[in-house]
């Protein structure tokens, strides 16, 4: 009995009346792999700050501006304490060098269930859709980005792209190939299952907070 | 899941007369296209992206056992497993047998409409074990012991009563009303479940040659939780579902969320690739990908080919006057709306769902919607072709249709009767300006009142003003 992937295979080739492709056209093909085909991209005017920042807001995200790394845990703190949260977070490694208050208890570990709160660095963001692009790591486990009620994500701003072409462009140029998880996040995670009502933190954060690192 | 296809006719009228259901689809009828119609609006590219998106799912099926081939070497390059089932049995076999080699015993599952299409559900939980969707929809369906209604919207048809009926009875009470409490509610229920669970099992709405991926887009990050948080992270995808490259994705990423829930993007999308990296500190220690092809290869030879660039969007059942009207349990099996009247034959045979191609007044809605520009009225009106060639069509309509025949080729005969009735049915609806009840056509005045004409025929109306002019 034949395998199952030969049987498809065959009954795909059938339907197109030919034999397995010959080594010129499956050249061409894997060519057009190595070498995406550009598509049609949405046009835009507007700076991929002030465009980035608007579209995540519009999705309930909140911004906030900072000069540079070492104001990140004051901002964190401001962000904790305005919802109330406990003095303790889930943070990626690569944020481990910043001077984080002494009196919080964090781990540079996987968000475990009690978790509330996460801080993560984000690879790059999408100015297209106000989209941030998180890469599975060590520094930044994909659990940060799903299981607190709460997480804050730090990204530079010079790292803000223009569309995900270009994101994809970054992710191809870096060296590691492609990580395990790649999470594209555009807001707080929300629902509209019941009566069409958008509600947000269905099963994910139900407050996402980007601090932009100029 | 077992088809119901054929007890279209009752269904629908049991559908028509459910007022709680008819509550539902009022309040998410008009949400959709009104959402949809902003975005499309918003973005100029749009006709051109629908154009770019048809060429390019159109040059994947021309290529598609290559693209298949490089997806699998790009998943097992990135320590992943590729699995082929020719069906659905192959399909469930393949998904228990790894099920029972890691030793499970709690499956969570985000959505997925393969799953559905290959009867997933019943053979894990015949098989012991746990089962828990993680969808809210899908969780509130799973409760209340039903099948989705809507491919991206599985609860559409519940009120918001029923919900909390459905949670009171599954968590205790007291009883929530307000729907942050119930989404909080199904939150609390299933937060423990992801962390339990030893299988996680995702649809894939992409996969990609490039990179060896698995894409799925959604709005709770259930479907994250799910393939993170278990042990083992299964896929199920058609076998269509192949794309070159991330930019090829993206494309229809750019279609498929403002085609589907009338979004810019949805809130998370994911590119899976491989297990758990040596250092990481997440992720699941297995990845297998089942690609099912369950009737799509055959698809792909004949006439109905074009249905294979379907991504799923539901945008045609949302702006198809039946699937309003309806809903979509009337359907009878996984697919509804004008997508599932051309799948349903095709998957399940042309005798199993005969109504379902007939159910439809080839208006065109979801022609002039589909993102990736299916004709999908051609194809009903093809199967109905079809199922008269090989005579399924019941007898009484072949021989109405040979009436038709008949009248349609003797034109002056056919305009005689043509008068004869105008006559007639002013005369019984003159009074009244519509009519009730009328012999012969019960199947139309049962459900709606038919509006009595003015007594001339649209030819002699059109002769009397061309003569005037």
């Amino acid at each position: 009995m034949s395998s199952a992937r030969e049987d498809i295979l065959d009954a795909v080739r059938r339907a197109a009346g030919r034999e397995p492709l010959d080594s010129p056209a499956s050249a061409a093909l894997d060519a057009r792999i190595i070498t995406p085909v550009r598509h049609l991209r949405p046009a835009f005017d507007e700076d991929l700050t002030v465009r980035f920042i608007r579209k995540l807001e519009s999705r309930s995200g909140t911004v906030a501006r900072v000069a540079d790394r070492a104001q990140i845990p004051a901002v964190v703190e401001t962000f904790r304490s305005a919802h109330g949260l406990a003095p303790r977070a889930a943070v990626g490694a690569g944020l481990k060098d910043l001077d984080w208050p002494a009196d919080w208890t964090i781990h540079y570990n996987r968000a475990g269930i009690e978790e509330t709160l996460s801080v993560t660095p984000a690879f790059a963001g999408i100015a297209e859709t106000g989209t941030l692009m998180l890469l599975a790591s060590p520094d930044s486990p994909t659990t940060h980005n799903f299981v607190p009620d709460n997480q804050v994500v730090v990204l530079e701003t010079a790292r803000i792209l223009r569309h995900f072409e270009d994101a994809w462009a970054a992710l191809r140029e870096r060296t590691g190939g492609m990580p395990r998880a790649v999470n594209l996040v555009s807001g707080p995670s929300r629902t509209a299952d019941i009566e069409q009502t958008i509600q947000l933190g269905a099963h994910g954060p139900r407050r996402l907070h980007v601090v932009l690192v100029d | 899941m077992d088809i119901r296809s054929h007890e279209f006719q009752p269904r629908a009228v049991a559908a028509l007369r459910d007022t709680s259901l008819q509550q539902a689809l009022d309040k998410a009828r008009d949400g959709f296209v009104a959402k949809r119609a902003v975005q499309v609006a918003e973005l100029s590219e749009f006709e051109a992206l629908r154009e770019a998106a048809k060429t390019l799912k159109d040059h994947v099926l021309d290529h598609l056992d290559h693209y298949l081939e490089r997806y699998e070497a790009a998943v097992v390059a990135a320590g992943g497993h590729v699995h082929w089932a020719r069906d659905d049995a192959e399909a469930r076999r393949i998904i228990l047998d790894i099920c029972r080699r890691v030793d499970a015993r709690t499956v969570t599952k985000g959505k997925s409409m393969v799953s559905e299409e290959i009867g997933l559900n019943t053979a894990l939980i015949d098989a012991g074990l746990t089962l828990v969707e993680t969808d809210l929809g899908e969780y509130i369906i799973q409760l209340a012991g039903e099948a989705p209604s809507h491919i991206i919207a599985p609860a559409v048809h519940k009120t918001r009563e029923q919900v909390s009926d459905l949670f009171e009875q599954a968590h205790g009470g007291p009883r929530l009303t307000e729907i942050a409490d119930l989404v909080d509610a199904a939150r609390l229920a299933l937060r423990e479940r992801y962390f339990q669970a030893d299988v996680g099992i995702t649809g894939g709405n992409f996969l990609i040659a490039e990179t060896g991926s698995s894409l799925i887009v959604t709005n709770e990050g259930n479907g994250d939780l799910t393939q993170t948080l278990a042990r083992v992270h299964i896929v199920t995808a058609g076998i269509e579902r192949v794309v070159p490259t991330l930019d090829d994705a993206t494309l229809f990423l750019r279609l498929l969320a403002r085609s589907a829930t009338g979004q810019e993007t949805e809130t998370y999308t994911t590119l899976s690739t491989g297990p758990k990296r040596a250092a990481d500190l997440d992720g699941p220690e297995e990845y297998h990908v089942i690609l099912v092809d369950n009737g799509r290869s055959r698809m792909l030879a004949g006439p109905f080919r074009e249905m294979l660039r379907c991504i799923r969007c539901g945008a045609c059942m949302n702006h198809c006057p039946v699937y309003g009207a309806i809903g979509g349990h009337a359907y009878g099996w996984v697919y509804p709306g004008p997508m599932g009247s051309v799948l349903t034959p095709l998957i399940k045979g042309l005798n199993a769902a005969y109504d379902l191609p007939n159910a439809c007044t080839l208006n065109g809605r979801c022609a002039s919607v589909c993102p990736v520009k299916i004709p999908l009225p051609d194809l009903l009106r093809r199967l109905r072709h079809e199922q008269f060639k090989q005579s399924i069509t019941p007898r009484r309509k072949r021989r109405a249709l040979a009436v038709w025949h008949l009248l349609a080729t003797r034109p002056k005969l056919y305009h005689a009767l043509e008068r004869l009735a105008a006559r007639a049915l002013a005369a019984i609806g003159a009074r009244a300006g519509r009519i009730r009840r009328l012999p012969g056509a019960r199947g139309w005045t049962d459900g709606r009142d038919l509006p009595a004409p003015s007594g001339r025929t649209f030819l002699e109306r059109w002769q009397a003003e061309r003569g005037q002019s």
